[in-house]
This record gives C-alpha cells, sequence and structure tokens, in this order.
C-alpha cells in the first residue's frame, strides 16, 4: 500500500502555493528538517521566518504578522506548539482573531522513545477548549494537502496536528477536504467507529477484519475535532446503536471527549472511548505502544466487539 | 550612532516650547480624565496609568495616525502590552475622538467595551492585551511583516517594568534584534513599582540598559514625564536595529496621595483624593500660563 507522511505532503503543497501568493509565510522554529520543509527555506527566503527554538514567541510573532495581512503557517513539533505556547495560542490567535494556521508536527507518540516531553497526548483537549480555534488531524497525506487549500480559504485560525511517519494514502490526490464535516466510510449498523488521524487507516483494517466475521461496522474519518461534525455523530448513534472512539491522545478531553459531549446531551448510546490511558507511556516506537496498549487493528476489532456485547445485553 | 528617522526629516527634533506646553497641559486633562473613569468604574491601575500618561501624549501627538479613519493604511502602530494600564489609554482615546464618552461611562458596567484590559472591539485599539509579556512579539511580527512589504509605518509598543519578569519579552527581543527591525520602538514605563513592592525586590530587572543592549536594541534612558526627551527618543533610530526607551517615571504620578506607592497599583480614589488632585492640577495649570 502507498504510504506518504503528512508533514511532506504540507511541504509540498504549501512550496507550490507560496510560490502563487507571496503573503504566505512559513514560520519555524529550528524545524526546518523535522517539518520536511525540503527547499522552501531557500527557494522562497523571503516568505521564511526562523524563529529559532522559541515556541510562545514563534506564535506571537506570527500573530503579529497575520495583524499585518501575512498568511501564516507556524511549523514545529506539536507538543511545544500545543502546550508550552497554549497561552499565546489562547491570547494573540484565537481571542485576538490572528489567523495563524498552526501545524503541530510529529504529533502524539509519534517521537516514541524520546519519552512524554515530546509526546502531545493532551494538544486537543487543550486546543478545542479555546474559541475561534479550529482542531484537525488529517488522516492521511492528500487530505493534509486538500486541508491547504480549505485553511487559505478559512479565516478562522487552526491547530493541525499531524504525525511524523508515513501513514497509508486513502484519498485520491486531490481530494476536497471539507472543514467540519467527516469522511463516512461504510454503512454497517452494528458498530460505529470514529478515529482520527493515524488512527483512521486501523480503524478501517479492523472494520474489514470485522466484517470477515460477519460485523459490520461504519467508519468515520473525523479529521475535524473542532468544530465537530455533530450530524455525522448523531447519525451514527442512530444508525448503530453504540460508538468507539479512537484516537492518539489521552482518554480525557480528545475525540472521544467531544463525541460523547455531542451524544451525553441528544442520543446517549453505549459508547468505548480507545485512546492513550492516563498513565506514563512506554518507551518504543508508536506502532509497538499502540499494540502494547491495545490500540493496534486486533485491538480496535476486540473494543468494537465487546461493545456491540454491552449494547445487546442492554437491550 | 544615531540617526534621526529619515521618514521624518522634516519634522523639528525637539518641541518648540508652545508645542511642549500644549502637550503637558494635554497631560493634565489626561490625568484627570483617567482618574475619572477610574473612579466611575469603581477600579483600575492607577499607578500605571498616570506613570505612563507622559509617554503616550507625547507618542499620540507624534505618531501617525487618523482617528477619521482608524483603520488608515498609512498610519503607525501602538501595542499597550501593560494592557491593564488601560484607562490612561481609554482617556487618550476619547480625546482623540475614536471612543466616546458613553463608552468611557459603561467602563466597569455589565457588558461594557471598555474592559480593564483593552481590545480591538474598542475603537483605535491595536491589540487585545491583558496577558504580560505579549505586545513586544507581537510588535516584533508587525513590525517584520511591514519590513517584508517594505512599508514605512512604525510600531510602537509599551511595557510595564514588573512585566519583564515574563520571559516571552525576551524571545521577542532577540527576534526583533535578529530581523533589525528598525521600524520597532519598544517603551518601557519604568516605574520602579509592581503590586508587591519595589521590581528589584520581586524580581530584579537591572542593568536593564545594559540587557537591552546586550539583545540588540538602540538603548536610550530618560525621563518619562520630560516631554523634549520623550520626543527626541521617539524620533531616534538606528538603521538594523530597534530601538529600547526606558522611560523612567513616578507611578501615580499627579495623584500626590498615590505617588510612588506600590499600594496604589489598583485603587479607587476617593472623590476627596480627586478634588485634592485638580486642585494640584488647577495650580499646575497656573504656573504654566
Amino acid at each position: 500500500m502507498e504510504k506518504a507522511t503528512c508533514r511532506g505532503a504540507f511541504s509540498e503543497k504549501i512550496l507550490q502555493e507560496a510560490k502563487k501568493d507571496k503573503d504566505i509565510v512559513v514560520v519555524c522554529t529550528d524545524s526546518r528538517g523535522s517539518a520536511s520543509l525540503g527547499s522552501y527555506p531557500d527557494e522562497l527566503p523571503e516568505q521564511f521566518v526562523e524563529m529559532g527554538i522559541a515556541e510562545q514567541n514563534s506564535v506571537t510573532v506570527s500573530a503579529g504578522m497575520v495583524a499585518m495581512g501575512k498568511k501564516v503557517f507556524a511549523i514545529g513539533p506539536a507538543s511545544f506548539y500545543s502546550m508550552r505556547s497554549a497561552e499565546q495560542v489562547k491570547v494573540d490567535v484565537a481571542y485576538s482573531h490572528n489567523n495563524v494556521k498552526i501545524i503541530g508536527i510529529s504529533g502524539g507518540i509519534s517521537y516514541g522513545a524520546l519519552g512524554a516531553t515530546h509526546h502531545s497526548l493532551q494538544d486537543i483537549a487543550l486546543m478545542r477548549a479555546i474559541p475561534d480555534l479550529i482542531v484537525e488531524i488529517p488522516s492521511d497525506a492528500n487530505q493534509m494537502k486538500g486541508l491547504v487549500d480549505a485553511f487559505l480559504e478559512d479565516k478562522t485560525p487552526a491547530y493541525i496536528r499531524v504525525g511524523r511517519g508515513a501513514v497509508p494514502v486513502l484519498y485520491p490526490e486531490d481530494v476536497k477536504v471539507e472543514i467540519g464535516r467527516a469522511q463516512v466510510w461504510g454503512d454497517g449498523r452494528d458498530v460505529g467507529i470514529i478515529a482520527c488521524g493515524q488512527m483512521v487507516y486501523r480503524a478501517l483494517d479492523a472494520a474489514k477484519l470485522l466484517e470477515e466475521q460477519g460485523i459490520h461496522a461504519t467508519v468515520l474519518d473525523m479529521h475535524t475535532i473542532k468544530p465537530l461534525d455533530e450530524a455525522a455523530v448523531l447519525k451514527l448513534a442512530r444508525e448503530c446503536g453504540c460508538i468507539l472512539t479512537v484516537e492518539e491522545h489521552s482518554i480525557y478531553g480528545g475525540l472521544g471527549g467531544a463525541v460523547a459531549e455531542v451524544l451525553v446531551a441528544d442520543k446517549p448510546v453505549p459508547m468505548t472511548i480507545a485512546g492513550i490511558p492516563d498513565q506514563d507511556v512506554p518507551n518504543g516506537a508508536d506502532a509497538e505502544v499502540f499494540t502494547l496498549l491495545k490500540l493496534d487493528v486486533e485491538g480496535i476489532c476486540e473494543k468494537a466487539k465487546a461493545l456491540i456485547k454491552r449494547k445487546q445485553e442492554m437491550g | 550612532m544615531i540617526e534621526t528617522g529619515t521618514a521624518r526629516k522634516e519634522e523639528i527634533m525637539s518641541l518648540s516650547g508652545e508645542k511642549k506646553k500644549e502637550l503637558m497641559l494635554r497631560a493634565a486633562d489626561i490625568r484627570e480624565k483617567t482618574v475619572e473613569i477610574v473612579i466611575g468604574g469603581n477600579g483600575g491601575h492607577i499607578g500605571g496609568d498616570l506613570s505612563e500618561t507622559d509617554v503616550l501624549v507625547n507618542l499620540f501627538d507624534y505618531m501617525k495616525h487618523d482617528p477619521k479613519n482608524p483603520k488608515w493604511e498609512g498610519r503607525d502602530y501602538f501595542i499597550l502590552s501593560k494592557g491593564h494600564s488601560a484607562e490612561a489609554y481609554y482617556a487618550i482615546l476619547n480625546y482623540y475622538g475614536y471612543i466616546g464618552q458613553e463608552e468611557l461611562d459603561q467602563f466597569g458596567k455589565l457588558g461594557a467595551k471598555l474592559g480593564g484590559h483593552p481590545t480591538k472591539k474598542v475603537n483605535g485599539v491595536e491589540a487585545n492585551t491583558g496577558s504580560l509579556g505579549h505586545g513586544l512579539g507581537l510588535a516584533t511580527g508587525m513590525a517584520l511583516a511591514l519590513k517584508m512589504d517594505g512599508k514605512p509605518n512604525r510600531v510602537f509598543v509599551l511595557t510595564g517594568d514588573g512585566e519583564l519578569a515574563e520571559g516571552s519579552n525576551w524571545e521577542a527581543a532577540m527576534s526583533a534584534a535578529k530581523f533589525g527591525l528598525t521600524n520597532l520602538t519598544w517603551i518601557i514605563d519604568r516605574n520602579h513599582l509592581q503590586i508587591s513592592g519595589n521590581t528589584e525586590d520581586v524580581m530584579p530587572l537591572e542593568n536593564l540598559h545594559g540587557k537591552s543592549e546586550s539583545f540588540g536594541f538602540q538603548v536610550i534612558d530618560l525621563d518619562g514625564h520630560d516631554h523634549d526627551a520623550i520626543r527626541e527618543a521617539l524620533e531616534s533610530r538606528t538603521e538594523g536595529k530597534p530601538t529600547c526607551i526606558i522611560a523612567n517615571t513616578i507611578k501615580g504620578k499627579g495623584l500626590y496621595c498615590a505617588e510612588n506607592q506600590a499600594g496604589w497599583h489598583h485603587k479607587t480614589p476617593t472623590m476627596e483624593q480627586f478634588e485634592h488632585m485638580k486642585e494640584d492640577m488647577a495650580q499646575y495649570r497656573k504656573g504654566m500660563a
């Protein structure tokens, strides 16, 4: 299966767009390598700003540039942009309505053995609690490119978290992405699975595995965590009667929390929130850790089956 | 090497006697208005309001701006990083007609447009501030974008001194120097006091001149109540460097009971104290006549 990284896709796309629009500026924090920025800094030095290892100032300076009409994409590690710069995002970007697009790279546990300092497992909880901020986690490289097009049109500031590794390509090259609209995969009625980021392809593989066992699932690629596609969540709850969320984030306050908030108000159904438990994450590559935490394809299948059983017991 | 800003060569380096007198009298009016706003809203950061007043009055007289066209592209930009000192800012915006008396009357009331910290919802305000240590970075971003576009507009930012314990200021200072932002002027309201006492006891800032200079700024120390000195410093620029003006001021200046008192960081004067201030201001005006 063809694989590609979201960060690479972003860099390729933004270079292409920035060549057409001199107001586009990429801001980075000594992260041009890890962001896979490639030739951008050399090809467009006038539209590239190196801030050094200073995420807080990077966000604030980006906000100032936006206030003067620049279209700023600030790129750097998700862990630092989301948490270290949380106040700058809250005050200078969201509260001040400065349309900075923050691309948090190597999100979740992408950095693996580099440990908790480099993991971003609370970023979605934090970012989605801030008013006037879009929160996105694309699931593949082409969706990332489609998002850049959407972002260039949209005036709302955003936090976009992408992973580090290459993930299977799920969408065609020119896919149009609508912010706030989930992508629906399948039409099974036994269980609804909602996932984001690199959990989407795992959820899709799990759905295939379940199908082989006669269990029919529908998968939502919930790339926009905020504003959440509430209609899609409620439709899924009505059709499937139970919902499993899968995310590379703390079980608290992320995608699962967002979905639960919608369900509890309008359509309570049995639900399981699968994510990173509230404890230290063991060292290891992300895929290994997912297996250990039963967030791999088999683990997702087990959780889905347990949830269906719970639904049936509740009658 | 200190050069005068080339964009303003036509302007005088120092103020004429009449102009200086006009600004001093205006500052007295603004001080009275500020205290009126604080009393009306039953609270405000009066100490820092009154220390920054002369700098603000002089700056707004110097900056390019058009109250009839607040979004005029040719304007200079001002960021009040010490957003808590909003009342003096509101008094100035009111003086220029950006905001009316009705808005001032609402200060401190439920749903008022004017809050304890300024926001862009207020006509003439360029940035939402309040959390300290943001203004210098914001101003750096604005000045950088202006430089990228080859525009002549300048950016002025006023920080407090206690505020400088926030590390983000020094990240911003480093970057402003890196980008060679001649168009950026950072003014420090150096009143030596913060809510808990003397800045040097709370978290020493000295040697502030040396610090700012070593970060790559052209640094000018002055008496922040001396209109000639303020004007000269606002004019002064060194090519390739941002400017830092350390305006040594008196916290609470003009309200005798509040002068140099940390306890007046945030406090509402009594009507009697306000009456004393008005008497002092009347004497001051008389002395200048």
